[in-house]
């Protein structure tokens, strides 16, 4: 290696030696991906040869399985779309048990699922069976392939922007298909947070802004505090599984009503589906301009004309938006702002082009929304520069929250919440739990995602088991759960019991169970049912209540049963019996009055024990003794 | 209890976070009068250093300890940022001999009167103007019990600090019910 090198001014043979540690932004998003650079603050976005930025996040795949990325992987959805998939960032971290309920509405070809093993979709694509994480990280390689074309050298590490209401699942899966495409992720940052880094550097504002953000899947709203190179999120929230594809939706399926009302309803393929949902996408993009117009559907050999206006349209996506402003509502109070103390509303995202969003964000923030940025490249260019600030250095903090709550379930079905929604990451939370039973020897932890009270209506992270244990009577055992949330929004649950030291420890892995329905309806339900979850939440507590007790009497039968009479045992037997018929049912007033017998009829019992307890523990102390200790006392 | 400083004075390397209390921590005297902006600033001044952002590129060790620290700034600010939970700290920190239960004890049967009182206000409110006129009271008291509170945390009147604790912590969730009693109506 030569220790000196003697170059003339101005020829450098390397000229992006400086670059080498250059990391890219990447907006991996459902319909669109960008990527980006920068380089002594200023962000560039990539464009290809006829000036786009926008990579379609769509790969068709070859016999031999090689992909093809983008707008040449567009244009034969139509032609081949049983070799094509697009949307795939909905079905990141997503299980086969997840999306049972839209198989067939979705534009995708899945794998049934295996006998006994769940895990992740895999989809069949031209014959090849690939699952969301490689899909995407074929996306990535592409992305990568740009950047490297560009800046003439190897690319090895990125930010990848990723919606704040991801779950961590998604967060995973998205961090997995990096390493799939050779990327070290030197940050997952969520989505509107990248945006408000990009438009509050570039236009030097201060104060709080909102970042409404409707991409092509998800919806994210964030509220940031901007000072001082210092961005700080108050409150997210969103909707993972809502966006321009749900507008789509929509209006294929208006399409599709009409033509069955003149041909008679015909069951579609999913490649028949992926041509009436890009027929509806073109509609959806002309009507941002224009009031009205007529499109062909072209699907099982016979064309039929759609005739589609903007207030039409408007009707079939209203129930959405108004979903998006009810949830910015909800936010706005989980910062503790009004309307009033926003100072700016930023667009994010393609569909944030339909008029009906821009009216409906106006009406619910009270001031029209900032149009100043193109809401397609300001999260890659964000993503860019956090890029740069990683491994250059920066001045500016990004100070993210966590999007969900996470929780652990405790006995009965319920959720204790461990780290609440919009807590400041990173963030290390511990709580103590016990045993339930006598003698028991292991503790189950489960790892719960969302806002609802019971563990079955939230997402499902991880489950393991802590074992080992001493057996001590029932609550004795001291266990300490910590949950660990990073920078990147990733949970690690550890387990620990005090008074052994025992531990356990895991880095989430999703363990997969919950419909994409109730994924998605999950902060917006719990705003709903905030009721009807007491109601389930009293009943549950009524049954642990009634559980607990009758072990206690059943072991106290088991100690000191001969204290009673024959005919008092009999009495005990049948209310325990009485009280277990109940248990099972939804009925709390029932399970209670059992209970409240159950109590009643063990109470002399007690009294008897009680005494036995106090002579045998006065038993063979000395009088003097006593005294002694009563007139210390 | 001061805090151990966060880089090592020598090689400059970060160091583990260290016990040390909230206020402490952000190098803040402990008391209850703390201004949004000081705690902001000295928040995000640390944060500046030790946030993991700035440990992106370091060895492993570097990145778990500077994550370590962000993560107990972050649990001092979230805990000094809210009048409530500031208050419930001070209290704990400064009444660690007097009050070992904390302020969780309820024996205030005006207290417990009244709440119960403006419950049953509230969940007998159908009409906004009801609604916003409970939302108003609450609000109002517990402007008046965080000016009070930092009167008696200025006497060291810790006592009496805990009892108006007990009584804002009821404020707080009154105002949070009074939130969803309006989304419940559809207002």
């Amino acid at each position: 290696m030569a220790l000196l090198q003697i170059h003339e001014p101005g020829d450098t043979p390397t000229p992006h030696e400086g670059d080498q540690a250059l990391a890219v932004g990447i907006d991996l998003g459902t319909t669109n991906s960008v990527v980006a650079i920068s380089s002594g603050g200023k962000p560039e976005v990539l464009r290809d040869d006829d000036g786009k930025a926008l990579v379609p996040s769509i790969v068709a795949y070859a016999p031999d399985g090689s992909p093809v990325v983008g707008g040449l992987a567009r244009m034969l959805m139509l032609d081949r779309p049983d070799s094509v998939v697009g949307s795939i960032k909905r079905l990141m971290g997503r299980g086969i048990e997840d999306i049972k309920g839209l198989g067939g509405t979705l534009p995708f070809d899945i794998e049934p699922a295996v006998e006994g093993q769940t895990g992740m979709v895999r989809l069949n694509v031209a014959g090849h069976k690939l699952s969301p994480v490689e899909i995407s990280a074929d996306i990535l390689k592409a992305l990568k392939e740009r950047a490297e074309d560009h800046l003439g050298h190897l690319v090895d590490k990125a930010v990848i922007t990723v919606p704040a209401y991801f779950d961590d699942a998604a967060r995973l899966a998205t961090k997995d298909a990096a390493r799939l495409a050779n990327l070290d992720v030197l940050r997952l940052v969520n989505e509107p947070t990248a945006a408000a880094l990009a438009y509050g550097l570039d236009k030097a504002v201060e104060g709080i802004y909102a970042v409404y953000d409707l991409g092509g899947g998800t919806f994210d709203i964030s509220i940031l505090r901007m000072e001082k190179g210092v961005f700080q999120v108050l409150a997210t929230g969103g909707d993972a599984a809502l966006g321009g594809d749900d507008f789509d939706h929509a209006i294929a399926e208006y399409f599709l009503a009409d033509r069955a009302a003149r041909l008679g309803e015909k069951e579609l393929t999913s490649a028949e589906v992926k041509v009436a949902l890009m027929t509806a996408s073109l509609a959806k993009e002309c009507l941002s301009s224009a009031s009205d117009g007529e499109w062909v559907l072209d699907v099982d050999g016979q064309q039929t004309g759609h005739k589609l206006d903007r207030e039409t349209f408007d009707g079939l996506i209203g129930d959405l938006v108004e979903r998006t402003q009810d949830i910015c509502r909800a936010v706005m109070a989980d910062a503790g702002v009004t309307a009033a103390d926003i100072k700016g509303v930023v667009l994010v995202g393609g569909s944030t082009r339909v008029p009906l969003v821009r009216a409906k964000v106006a009406d619910v923030f009270m001031q029209q929304p900032l149009a100043d940025i193109d809401p397609d490249e300001v999260v890659a260019v964000g993503a860019a520069l956090q890029a740069e600030a990683l491994t250059v250095g920066s001045d500016t903090l990004l100070l993210d929250v966590t999007p969900l709550s996470l929780g652990i379930e405790t006995m009965g079905g319920l959720i204790e919440k461990i780290i609440t929604r919009n807590t400041p990451i990173p963030v290390a939370k511990a709580q103590e739990f016990t045993t339930y039973q006598d003698g028991q020897t292991a503790m189950v932890i489960h790892a719960v995602q969302g806002e609802r009270e019971m563990v079955d209506q939230n997402r499902s992270l991880a489950r393991f088991t802590l074992r080992g244990i001493p057996p001590m009577t029932a609550g004795a055992a001291r266990i300490r759960v910590t949950y660990t949330v990073d920078a990147d929004g990733l949970l690690t649950v550890a387990a620990t019991e005090e008074t052994t030291g025992i531990e356990a420890e895991v880095a989430v892995k999703p363990s997969y169970g919950m419909t994409e329905e109730e994924m998605a309806d999950m902060l917006y339900d719990s705003m709903k049912h905030a009721k009807e979850d007491m109601a389930v939440r009293l009943l549950a507590e009524a049954r642990v209540e009634a559980g607990r007790n009758i072990n206690a009497v059943r072991a106290a039968l088991a100690v000191d049963g001969e204290l009673l009479t024959p005919p008092e045992r009999t009495d005990i037997d049948d209310v325990i019996a009485r009280l277990e018929a109940v248990l099972g049912g939804d009925d709390r007033e029932a399970i209670n009055d059992a209970a409240e017998e159950m109590e009643q009829l063990t109470k002399s019992f007690a009294e008897k024990r009680m005494d036995r307890g106090i002579r045998s523990a006065l038993r063979g102390v000395e009088l003097e003794a006593l005294e002694d200790g009563v007139s210390n006392g | 209890m001061a805090a151990s400083a966060p880089f090592c004075a020598t090689c400059g390397a970060v160091q583990p976070p260290g016990q040390a209390d909230h206020f402490a921590r952000l190098g803040l005297e402990a008391t209850f009068t703390v201004e949004q902006r000081d705690l902001d600033r000295v928040y995000f001044d640390l944060q500046r250093q030790l946030h993991p952002d700035r440990f992106a590129t370091r060895s492993p060790r570097e990145k778990s300890l500077s994550q370590q620290q962000a993560t107990a700034l972050n649990e001092a600010y979230e805990t000094l940022r809210e009048p409530l939970s500031r208050a419930d700290y001070l209290v704990h920190l400064k009444g660690m001999g007097v009050l070992p239960e904390g302020c969780n004890l309820v024996n205030d049967q005006m207290l417990l009167m009244e709440s119960m009182e403006l419950r049953e206000a509230l969940a007998e409110a159908e009409a906004p103007m009801d609604v916003d006129a409970i939302t108003t009271r609450a609000n109002d008291d517990i402007k008046d019990c965080i000016a009070q509170l930092a009167t008696l945390f200025a006497d060291d009147d810790i006592e009496g600090a805990c009892r108006l604790t007990t009584r804002l912590k009821y404020l707080k969730k009154l105002a949070e019910e009074c939130r969803a009693r309006k989304i419940k109506l559809g207002l």
